[in-house]
């Protein structure tokens, strides 16, 4: 049989998109939609006292405004995670679909719905608001402080949730003599996602029930939170999602599904779209949670740790959405990566006025390893050792199992994958070369490495859900609730099928599309669990209907059906190897029988009780321009170990967007917000400065295959993890040119002039 | 008050090879009246203010934003869109083909636009070194791709073109 399953196969959607003709939300809505713009708050913190609507009512085109006043009194959570039925575990209910109580610069307190765009965007213009002011705080620690702004009423200090680890004793240990104590704090901006194609849907009811046709990565739990939202039961909403302009976490939430919906229901159920604008994204969605590390190690001259401690504040924004999992994540991946038998860890995430922060690509673990791996370096630079060196001691070890998650380690794949990075970057020779330059300009090279973990169990419900419906011609239809949001996991599903049933890659029809009325339960794409989780179901799921293909086989062809195999859509007598029908066939006379007509199908919902370590590292190399505070990346290597790659060109295609996305999280992203308003400056795609063509090396991706023994097909996450090392790689490359630890990112020439001033490389 | 008063103008121009014309608001951009009027959707809307490149278009040949162009100004111009670059029968033009052999198309929202810009640059008949290419491609943002495979997919069709395997 021909595998499907490691070859480089085009994408399923690739003529769809390179044609133009796939169809993403905006594209399938009709024109006669009535136009939905939401009034953002103008303060960053307050009550609306009153809303004026009169004048913006009287604007032709205008069919109603809708305030604050006028929602139901109903607080919902927005976090794409699968529901708890356990009320302990469940996430923070803490918006309403229009606020009151402003909470950040943008806070959503009123929705203009009208005949066309212009109207709209005239009566939101028109709408006059009254506010109580209140002071803001904009800084997670700051905001912890008494007498701090409170946010949100039910949190004392602000902190939405604080989370411990402890192991052995940190304070006795750092007194052992001769210790030499290394302390670091490290800072990471608040980011956004930047997926191309902006958030938006549009909702219709239809016989009593909401549609909503939304950009999100996640069906089925927008389903739950509209309904919550809405105050309706959950089988009263439908959601359908197609094609979607990338994701990368800010659609793993509910983001105006809950608003959009209502509206329709205010106005008699009549087509209402609301789409954001580019400047409503970067504010009113979600941006990646800004968080402030304070590491200290305490290290043996022989580079052995003997204690450590990490406090980490986590900048919350607004509202709660992923929340308190977020900071969590990264606490947790502290202890694993580099074992200490001496180690305290706290974690606290704080509400604070701006734009509420979610799920982005990593889920924690960039700003972890911007923090991690630049301490590792400043421990290195301190005691004297190479940061090869030190990483080889001191790495997670091979067999090491994590308590918590069962998860093990069960190759070298810190060292393999280091390996490989350092030949191709040269990388020990270049760090020797590098370490002693005068002059204004020098280069260097660095190295990070990178903890992440597939799926969220035990943390959460992994299940993955999947049906397979045998056409006429022997083909099938494949669905699943796990999303296809641009990386690629329809293609991945169609290879995995075709392996699993024993059919033609080209007789595996994927539906793209999700919808909650017609795809099985899943709970979308997240946590790069979507090619790990889905081979689960794909695994169960393809026995079933194998069972019932070779059954009606044995019937139509008097075969035991031990003796039968189904091998490229072909039904195969295994004693002699003679095709004795196709499938195609049997399909047909199944279903078209007079006897016993049956089509074809199975069903199964795979629960998964595992989780897989997906490691890897990056090596950059940099020229820094001294007096001009500039650094430019000359080259960056990406190595993962993500197991046995499914699609290597697809999985290579990945790794260049997680390396691009991070190299803009070292070098030049940061959403700002003026101190004296709390209004976001640079919500713009000219002024928020991500990865051009131009700011990027060439991409250097490269594997090392070590097949994971939990997954049916070998494999682990890929999606987020090359986001995650890439950028304290680059600081790290900037300390080896420079010898100037930079403490935050993004590395800008602000940062850079500030710390190349106080170590004295240039003067005032 | 203001008053909601509403000028439209008739334009006409051609669209992918073919003659036609609209009354429209002389407000609207040309994305506006190529996605509304005409439901030419591979015209993308990421911005609406010239930053990201989606919604590229080929005006007598030259890429334009058609977000920050505004409809009537079409009066006269051919326009092509991604529409208008397939073959007959469905075939895909050469860049195109580069783009779906080089797994540069991931989410694919970036993606007509890209291939528009491609289409301008090879129409040239040039040979672009890697660095020049990245110039003329980078008034498009893309998040998924990092641009690598976009940059071998260009060049890739452009050396095909050249009739040449690769950089000499």
């Amino acid at each position: 049989m021909s595998k499907q399953v490691g070859k480089s196969a085009v994408r399923v959607d690739a003529y769809e998109k390179a044609t133009g003709r796939a169809k993403y939300v905006d594209d399938l809505c009709d024109r006669g939609v009535l136009v939905v713009k939401v009034c953002h708050s103008a303060i960053a913190h307050g009550f609306v006292k009153s809303i004026d609507t009169a004048q913006a009512e009287a604007v032709p085109g205008v069919v109603k405004v809708l305030t604050c006043f006028d929602v139901p009194d109903i607080e919902f959570p927005t976090a794409g995670h699968p529901w708890s039925t356990d009320p302990g575990h469940q996430d923070v209910a803490d918006r309403k679909l229009l606020n009151q109580h402003v909470r950040y610069y943008g806070d959503d307190i009123a929705a203009v719905i009208a005949e066309d765009e212009v109207a709209a965007a005239q009566a939101l213009r028109a709408i006059r608001v009254e506010y109580e002011e209140l002071p803001f705080v904009l800084d997670a620690q700051e905001a912890m402080k008494d007498g701090a702004p409170q946010i949100q009423e039910r949190y004392k200090n602000n902190i939405l949730a604080h989370s411990d680890v402890r192991r052995g004793d940190y304070e006795t240990a750092r007194r052992e003599p001769g210790l030499i104590k290394v302390e670091g704090w490290y800072d990471t901006p608040t980011v956004q996602h930047c997926h191309i194609e902006n958030h938006g849907c549009f909702a219709y009811k239809e016989a009593g029930r909401v549609v909503v046709v939304t950009s999100t990565q996640i069906p089925h739990i927008v389903r739950r939170v509209v309904g919550q939202a809405l105050g309706i039961p959950w089988g009263k909403v439908r959601i359908i999602k197609p094609y979607i302009g990338g994701g990368f976490g800010n659609k793993q939430d509910a983001l105006y599904e809950p608003l959009c919906a209502w509206c329709s229901t205010q106005v008699g159920g009549r087509l209402v779209k609301l789409e954001c604008s580019r400047e409503e994204t970067f504010v009113s969605n979600r941006v990646r949670h800004a968080i402030r590390t304070h590491i200290i190690s305490y290290v043996r001259p022989d580079g052995t740790l003997a204690a450590r401690k990490l406090e980490a504040f986590s900048n919350q924004g607004a509202y709660a959405s992923h929340g308190h999992g977020v900071v969590a994540k990264g606490m947790n991946a502290f202890p694993q990566l580099y074992p200490c038998p001496n180690v305290e860890c706290d974690s606290w995430t704080v509400y604070t006025n701006r734009p509420s922060a979610g799920a982005m690509r990593g889920y924690g673990i960039p700003q972890a390893m911007f923090a991690g791996e630049s301490h590792i370096d400043d421990i290195c630079r301190a005691i004297g050792m190479s940061p090869l060196e030190f990483r080889r001691k001191n790495l997670m070890p091979v067999g090491y199992v994590d308590g918590f998650s069962k998860n093990e380690l069960y190759h070298d794949s810190f060292n393999q994958c280091m390996n490989k990075g350092m030949e191709l970057l040269d990388y020990q020779r270049k760090y020797q070369e590098y370490q002693h330059q005068t002059g204004p300009v020098r280069r260097g090279v660095g190295l990070a490495v990178f903890w992440y973990n597939t799926a969220v169990w035990p943390i959460s419900l992994e299940s993955s859900s999947c049906r397979m419906v045998l056409n006429q011609d022997g083909s099938l239809q494949f669905q699943t609730g796990e999303t296809e949001i641009g990386q690629g996991c329809d293609t991945a599903y169609s290879q995995m099928v075709a392996d699993a049933v024993g059919i033609p890659l080209e007789d595996v029809h994927v539906v793209s599309t999700q919808d909650t009325d017609l795809t099985p339960f899943g709970t979308g794409a997240y946590a790069s669990r979507q090619t790990y989780i889905g081979g689960f179901s794909i695994v169960q799921t393809a026995a079933v209907l194998r069972e019932r293909i070779l059954n009606i086989a044995h019937e139509q062809t008097r075969m035991p059906v031990s003796n039968l195999d189904l091998v490229d859509g072909q039904i195969v007598r295994k004693s002699d190897g003679r095709v004795l029908k196709s499938l195609g066939d049997l399909a047909t006379e199944s279903l078209y029988s007079l006897e016993n007509s049956r089509h074809i199908t199975a069903e199964t919902t795979a629960q998964i009780k595992s989780n897989a370590y997906s490691f890897g590292c990056s090596f950059a190399e940099v020229e820094v321009d001294i007096p001009m505070c500039k650094v430019k990346l000359l080259r960056l290597v990406n190595v993962h170990d993500c197991g046995t790659l499914i699609n290597p060109a697809l999985a290579e295609a990945q790794v260049h967007g997680g390396m691009s996305m991070a190299i803009g999280y070292g070098l030049s992203e940061e959403l700002k917000f003026d101190e004296k308003t709390g209004k976001p400056l640079n919500n713009n795609l000219l002024d928020y400065k991500l990865s051009t063509f131009m700011d990027h090396p060439v991409l250097e991706a490269a594997f090392v295959e070590n097949p994971e023994p939990t997954s049916p097909y070998g494999t682990k996450a890929l999606g987020e993890p090359p986001a995650c090392s890439p950028a304290p790689a680059i600081r790290n490359a900037i300390l080896n040119a420079t010898g100037v630890a930079i403490d935050s990112c993004p590395i800008t020439p602000h940062v850079l002039y500030r710390r190349f001033r106080e170590a004295g490389l240039i003067q005032e | 008050m203001e008053k909601h008063q509403i000028q439209y103008q008739t334009v006409r121009f051609n669209l992918n090879g073919r003659d036609v014309e609209r009354t429209v608001d002389v407000r609207a951009s040309l994305t506006d009246m190529l996605r509304n009027d005409f439901r030419m959707t591979s015209v993308k809307k990421g911005c609406e203010v010239g930053e990201c490149g989606a919604c590229t278009v080929l005006i007598d040949g030259e890429t334009f934003n058609s977000c920050i162009y505004l409809a009537v100004w079409a009066e006269g111009k051919r326009i092509r869109t991604l529409e208008g670059i397939l073959g007959p029968d469905g075939e895909l033009s050469d860049v195109q083909r580069a783009f779906v052999e080089e797994a540069a198309i991931q989410c694919g929202f970036c993606t007509p636009g890209f291939i528009l810009t491609a289409e301008e640059i090879l129409e040239t008949g040039k040979e672009y070194t890697d660095e020049q290419l990245r110039k003329l491609l980078s008034g498009h943002l893309c998040r998924c791709t990092g641009y690598e495979n976009i940059l071998r997919a260009v060049k890739k069709a452009m050396y095909r073109r050249l009739g040449k395997e690769g950089p000499q």
